[in-house]
C-alpha cells in the first residue's frame, strides 16, 4: 500500500502576542511514497518536514489537500484509524512501564472484537521483540537501558500492532555516531523483514542517503525535489538541492556562461553547449575535478588531507563561494603538494549550473538528464 | 584559623546566632520544659522531673476535643483538596485561551490574609437575629433550613472549617500539579495519540504515574500543614476556640502558652511535643505507603 | 468502514469534544467564581452602608448606593491606620534584615571554603525541619525574660531567619561561573565588594523573589505577634482584625469590618498582581503557606 500526499498545506497561526497572521509550515506538497519502501523525508530543521510526518501519523490536521493511504482517504481520520505506527524523536517511552508493559500498551488500547486476548497480546508482543532482538531487557525499565536499546523498544512498540505504515521521526539524532551506523542498518534491516511501507524524517543528509530507498527534499515547507538517492545526487534540480546533498559539500563558484563556454573569473573554464548566456552558479563535487597540468582551472594549493582511502586537497580560487574549496582525489600523488598552485580540468557530468537565483537548473550538453 | 575560615564564619555569624537563639536552643529547651513538672513561670520553679505534664495533657479534655478536632480536618481537607486540585488543574492544562487568567485568579487566596479573609467566610455563613447569611440564603433556594455554620451545631462549624481549609490550601496544590502537568514531556501524549489511548486511560495509566512524586509531596506536606491547622479557625470562631468547642492541638498549645487559660509553657510544650510526635509518626507511615507502592508496581501493574 | 461512516465518526468525535470542553470551562469559571466570590463580597459590603446592611434580612447581592462611609469609620473608630503603619514596619525591617543576613550566609556557604562547611551546611538543612510550633514556646519565654514583649525587637528578633531562603539563594550563587570570582580576584577585588558589584546584581530576580515572599510572610504573620503582644499599639494587620472583630465597632457593624478588611487585603493584592510570575515560581519552587 501507497503513501500519496496531494497538495498538503499546513498553516499555523504566528506564535506570539506581536506577530499576526499565519505561518506556513507546509506548501502544496505532493509525493507519493512506494508501497513496501523505506523513504526519507530530508531537509534543514524548521523545513516542514515534521509536521508532514505529524499529518501522515493524524496528530496535525492538514489546512488543505488530501492524505490517501492506498485508495482510503485518511486526511480526516484521527490517528488511531489510520494504523500508524510511530517512534518519536525521544522515544517517548513510558517511564514506569516495563520494556513488555510499554510495548503492550497500544495493543491494549484496542476494544471489542478487534482486542486480543491476554496469550495473543503477549503473543504479539513478543514477535515484536524478537524482531527487534530485545528479548532479553523485556523486564527493565526503559531509563535502565541504552539509547540504541530505548530505540529498538520504540520501534517494537510502533510495529506490534502491524500497522501499515511506519513512521520514525529523526530515528537516529539521539543516539552517538558509532550506535548510528548501527542502528540505521538495523531499521534498514527491519525493514526489509517487514515490507512495511516506512517513511522516516531526517535532517542529516547521509543518514537519509545511506538507507532509503527514495528520498524527498524540503526546504521551507516546499518540495525541492524526489527520487532515488543517487538520482537526486547526481541530478539535482537546483543549488539547494546540490549544496544539501554530499559530504564534502559541492563547491560553489559564481560564473558567467558565454558562447557555450563556461568562465571562472573571466577564465574558461568548461564547454557547456546549450546553456544560456548570462551569470550563473557553477556547482562542481569534490570529485568533480581532475588534475591536469594543461587544465583551465588554476587553484591556490592551500594543504593536502590525507584521508587514507583517499585524499583532500584544500585550494583557493577567486571565483569560489567560500573561502576554500574542496577537491577529492583518489591519492595525494596526484598532486605536488610542495608546489603552491594547482591546476584542474572539470568533469562535465559533475558539474552543474543554476541561474543566480538558485532556483533553476541549467542544462548543457548530453550527459546532464533531461 | 586561617583569614579565609575566620571570613567566612564571620559571614555566617548573624545568622548562627539568629538561628541558634530562636530555633536551635528552643527546640532543646522545649523538651526540657515539657519535663518540668508544675513549672511556674512567674518563680520560675518547678516541683520535679517527669513524665506528669504529658499525662496531664493527655487527660486535658480540651485537649482531647482538640485532637479529635484536628484529624477530622486532616483527614477530610487532605485527601479532598489533593484530588480537587488534581481535577482542577487537569481541567486546567487542557485548556489554552483564558488560562493566564484563571490561573492569577486561582493563586488569590495564596496572597490574602487568612486572618481577615476568614472574616469575610464568618460573615458568609453565619447567621444571626438580623440576617440568615448568604449561604443560608442559597441553602433556602434548594429547601434546606437554615443553620448557623459559625455558633450552630458542631458539624456545621466542622464543615465551614474544612472549607475554608481547602479554600485557602488549594492555591498552592493547583501551583504545584498544574506545573508538574506542564513538565509531562508532550511526545508522550502524541505517541498515545497516535495508538488510539482513550483519555481515561492517558490520564490514570500516563499523566498519573508521572505527576506521581508531586502527588506524594503534596499529600506530605498536605499532612503537615493540616496537623498544624491554627489561625484559620481562629479566623472563623474567634480566638476563644475552647468555648466554641473548635480548638486545633497547636491552638491548645498557645491557649495553654497564653491568653485567657494561658501561663503553663510545660503543659504548651508537652503538648506542642506529641503533635510532633503524631506529624512524625503520619510522615513516615506516609513514606512508608508511597515506598512499597513504588517498589511493588513492577509485577503486578497490568 | 466507508466514508461517510468515517464523516459520522468523525462528526461524533468533534460534537464530543466540544461539549468536554464547554463542561472544562463552566467547571473553571465555577470554581473561580468561588474563589473570588469572598473578595466580592468583601467589598460590596464595605460600600454598603450601616443602615442598609442591617436592614437587609436576605442579603442582596448589589447595592445602589455605594458609601465609603465604612473606610472613614474604619480609620477612625479604631485604629486601623496604626495597625498598618506597625505591619509596614515590621515587614519591611523583617524583611530587609532577613535578606542581609541570608546573603551574607549563602555566600559564605557557596563561595568561601572554609573548614566544617558541610557538616554546617547540613546542619542548617536539618532546620528546616523544626516546626515553629515546637520553638515558638521558648522564644516566647526568651522574649518575656528579656522584657521585650510590646516592643519592635521583640516581634522582629525571632522573625528573621528562614533556613530555605539561605537554600534558595545559596543555590543561586553557586551559578555564577566561578571564573568570575578568580577574575575578580586576580584584579584584587574584596569578596564583599565581589559580593556586592557582582554576585547581587547576577542574583537580582532570586533576591526579588524572597524579599516578596518573605513580605507576604510578615503581612500575614499572626501566631507570634499575637504572643508577644497584648498592647494594640504594636498590634500587627492580623492581630488588629481580630480585636476589631471582638471589641471593635461593636460586633455588629460588618460594613465597617469588611472595609478593613478590604484595607488589609488590598496592598498584598496589588504586589501579588504586579509580580505575579516571581511569586508564583517561587512558592513552586519550596514555599507553603504558613
Amino acid at each position: 500500500m501507497n503513501i500519496q500526499l496531494q497538495n498538503l498545506t499546513k498553516r499555523f497561526p504566528a506564535r506570539g502576542k506581536k506577530a499576526k497572521g499565519e505561518v506556513t509550515a507546509v506548501q502544496d506538497l505532493t509525493f507519493t511514497v512506494p508501497d513496501g519502501k523505506l523513504v526519507g523525508l530530508l531537509g534543514p530543521s524548521g523545513c516542514g518536514k515534521s509536521t508532514t510526518l505529524n499529518m501522515i501519523c493524524g496528530l496535525e490536521t492538514p489546512t488543505a489537500g488530501r492524505i490517501l493511504f492506498g485508495e482510503e482517504d485518511v486526511t480526516n481520520l484521527p490517528p488511531e484509524l489510520r494504523g500508524v505506527g510511530m517512534v518519536f524523536q525521544n522515544y517517548a517511552l513510558y517511564p514506569h512501564l516495563t520494556v513488555l508493559q510499554n510495548i503492550l500498551f497500544p495493543l491494549e488500547n484496542l476494544k471489542g472484537d478487534q482486542r486480543p486476548t491476554r496469550a495473543q497480546m503477549r503473543e504479539k508482543a513478543l514477535q515484536a521483540a524478537q524482531l527487534v532482538q530485545i528479548e532479553d531487557l523485556l523486564d527493565r525499565r526503559p531509563r535502565e537501558l541504552s539509547g540504541g536499546q530505548q530505540q529498538r523498544v520504540a520501534i517494537a512498540r510502533a510495529l506490534v500492532k502491524t500497522p501499515r505504515v511506519l513512521l520514525l521521526d529523526e530515528p537516529l539524532s539521539n543516539l552517538d555516531a558509532r550506535l548510528r551506523l548501527q542502528t540505521r542498518e538495523e531499521i534498514c534491516k527491519i525493514q526489509k523483514t517487514t515490507g512495511i511501507t516506512t517513511l522516516f524524517v531526517t535532517h542529516d543528509q547521509e543518514e537519509a542517503m545511506s538507507i532509503s530507498d527514495f528520498i524527498v527534499v524540503m526546504k521551507d515547507g516546499v518540495l525541492m525535489q524526489q527520487g532515488a538517492p543517487q538520482q537526486v545526487y547526481d541530478d539535482p534540480a537546483n543549488l539547494f538541492v546540490a549544496k544539501f546533498l554530499g559530504t564534502p559539500p559541492i563547491n560553489v563558484f559564481a560564473g558567467e556562461v558565454k558562447d557555450g563556454m563556461l568562465l571562472l573569473a573571466g577564465q574558461k573554464a568548461l564547454a557547456v553547449p546549450g546553456a544560456p548566456d548570462g551569470d550563473v552558479w557553477a556547482g562542481v563535487r569534490p570529485e568533480g575535478f581532475v588534475p591536469d597540468p594543461e587544465g583551465p582551472v588554476a587553484c591556490g594549493l592551500s594543504r593536502v588531507e590525507v584521508l587514507g582511502r583517499d585524499a583532500s586537497i584544500v585550494c583557493t580560487h577567486p571565483a569560489c563561494q567560500g573561502d576554500t574549496l574542496r577537491v577529492i582525489l583518489r591519492s595525494e600523488h596526484e598532486v605536488d603538494g610542495a608546489q603552491g598552485s594547482v591546476r584542474f580540468a572539470l568533469r562535465p557530468e559533475k558539474t552543474f549550473l543554476f541561474d543566480r537565483s538558485g532556483e533553476q537548473r541549467l542544462r548543457f550538453g548530453a550527459g546532464q538528464g533531461a | 584559623m586561617d583569614r579565609n575560615t575566620k571570613k567566612a564564619w564571620l559571614y555566617l555569624l548573624p545568622s548562627i546566632v539568629l538561628l541558634g537563639a530562636f530555633l536551635v536552643y528552643p527546640l532543646l529547651d522545649v523538651a526540657v520544659y515539657s519535663v518540668e513538672e508544675c513549672f511556674n513561670f512567674a518563680s520560675q520553679t518547678y516541683q520535679g522531673v517527669g513524665l506528669y505534664n504529658y499525662a496531664y495533657v493527655l487527660h486535658d479534655p480540651y485537649f482531647l476535643q482538640a485532637v479529635q478536632n484536628t484529624f477530622v480536618l486532616v483527614a477530610i481537607t487532605v485527601p479532598l483538596s489533593t484530588v480537587l486540585a488534581l481535577v482542577i488543574s487537569t481541567a486546567l492544562s487542557s485548556i489554552r485561551p483564558l488560562r493566564q487568567l484563571y490561573q492569577t485568579i486561582y493563586f488569590l487566596p495564596y496572597v490574602t490574609n487568612t486572618l481577615a479573609v476568614g472574616l469575610v467566610f464568618m460573615v458568609l455563613f453565619q447567621r444571626t437575629e438580623y440576617t440568615d447569611g448568604l449561604v443560608n440564603l442559597m441553602l433556602s433556594w434548594f429547601g434546606a433550613g437554615p443553620i448557623d455554620f459559625i455558633n450552630g451545631p458542631h458539624w456545621a462549624k466542622m464543615f465551614v472549617l474544612c472549607f475554608y481549609t481547602i479554600w485557602v490550601v488549594l492555591p498552592f496544590k493547583i501551583l504545584v500539579l498544574t506545573s508538574a502537568l506542564a513538565s509531562v514531556n508532550d511526545e508522550y501524549y502524541k505517541a498515545a495519540r497516535v495508538d488510539g489511548t482513550s483519555r481515561t486511560r492517558i490520564f490514570f495509566r500516563i499523566t498519573l504515574p508521572m505527576i506521581s512524586p508531586m502527588i506524594v509531596y503534596l499529600v506530605i506536606t498536605g499532612f503537615i500543614g493540616a496537623f498544624k491547622a491554627y489561625s484559620d479557625a481562629v479566623a472563623l470562631f474567634g480566638t476563644d476556640l475552647n468555648a466554641a468547642g473548635m480548638n486545633t492541638i497547636v491552638g491548645y498549645v498557645y491557649d495553654m502558652l497564653y491568653g485567657d487559660s494561658g501561663g503553663y509553657p510545660s503543659y504548651a510544650s508537652a503538648a506542642a511535643i506529641l503533635l510532633f510526635v503524631i506529624v512524625l509518626t503520619i510522615t513516615c507511615i506516609n513514606l512508608l505507603v508511597t515506598r512499597r507502592r513504588d517498589g511493588g508496581e513492577g509485577g503486578a501493574a497490568l | 468502514m466507508n466514508a461517510s461512516e468515517y464523516e459520522k465518526k468523525r462528526q461524533a468525535l468533534r460534537r464530543r469534544e466540544n461539549l468536554r470542553k464547554a463542561l472544562t470551562y463552566l467547571f473553571l469559571s465555577f470554581w473561580a467564581v468561588v474563589v473570588l466570590f469572598p473578595f466580592y463580597w468583601m467589598v460590596l459590603t464595605s460600600l454598603k452602608s450601616y443602615g442598609a446592611y442591617n436592614s437587609e434580612y436576605l442579603p442582596v447581592f448589589f447595592t445602589l448606593s455605594p458609601t465609603l462611609e465604612n473606610y472613614h469609620n474604619a480609620f477612625t473608630a479604631v485604629p486601623l491606620g496604626g495597625y498598618l503603619l506597625n505591619t509596614l514596619i515590621f515587614s519591611v525591617v523583617t524583611t530587609a534584615v532577613m535578606v542581609v543576613v541570608s546573603t551574607l550566609a549563602a555566600y559564605a556557604f557557596a563561595r568561601l571554603r572554609f573548614a566544617g562547611k558541610d557538616l554546617l551546611f547540613g546542619l542548617f538543612l536539618s532546620m528546616m525541619m523544626i516546626p515553629t510550633e515546637l520553638v515558638v514556646i521558648t522564644n516566647f519565654v526568651t522574649i518575656t525574660n528579656w522584657d521585650l514583649r510590646n516592643t519592635f525587637p521583640g516581634l522582629i528578633l525571632p522573625s528573621i531567619t528562614s533556613v530555605f531562603y539561605i537554600y534558595l539563594l545559596k543555590e543561586n550563587f553557586e551559578q555564577v561561573p566561578d571564573e568570575l570570582y578568580r577574575a575578580a580576584k586576580v584584579d584584587g577585588t574584596s569578596d564583599l565588594k565581589y559580593l556586592w558589584k557582582v554576585m547581587i546584581p547576577i542574583c537580582r530576580p532570586t533576591i526579588v523573589t524572597i524579599t516578596i515572599l518573605k513580605l507576604i510572610e510578615c503581612w500575614n504573620s499572626y501566631v507570634w505577634p499575637r504572643l508577644i503582644t497584648d498592647d494594640p499599639a504594636y498590634y500587627l494587620v492580623s492581630n488588629g482584625i481580630q480585636e476589631i472583630r471582638e471589641n471593635g465597632f461593636g460586633r455588629e457593624n460588618i460594613p465597617a469590618m469588611m472595609a478593613a478588611v478590604v484595607v488589609i487585603s488590598v496592598p498584598l493584592i496589588l504586589l501579588f498582581l504586579a509580580f505575579r510570575n516571581k511569586i508564583m515560581e517561587g512558592v513552586s519552587r519550596g514555599g507553603t503557606k504558613g
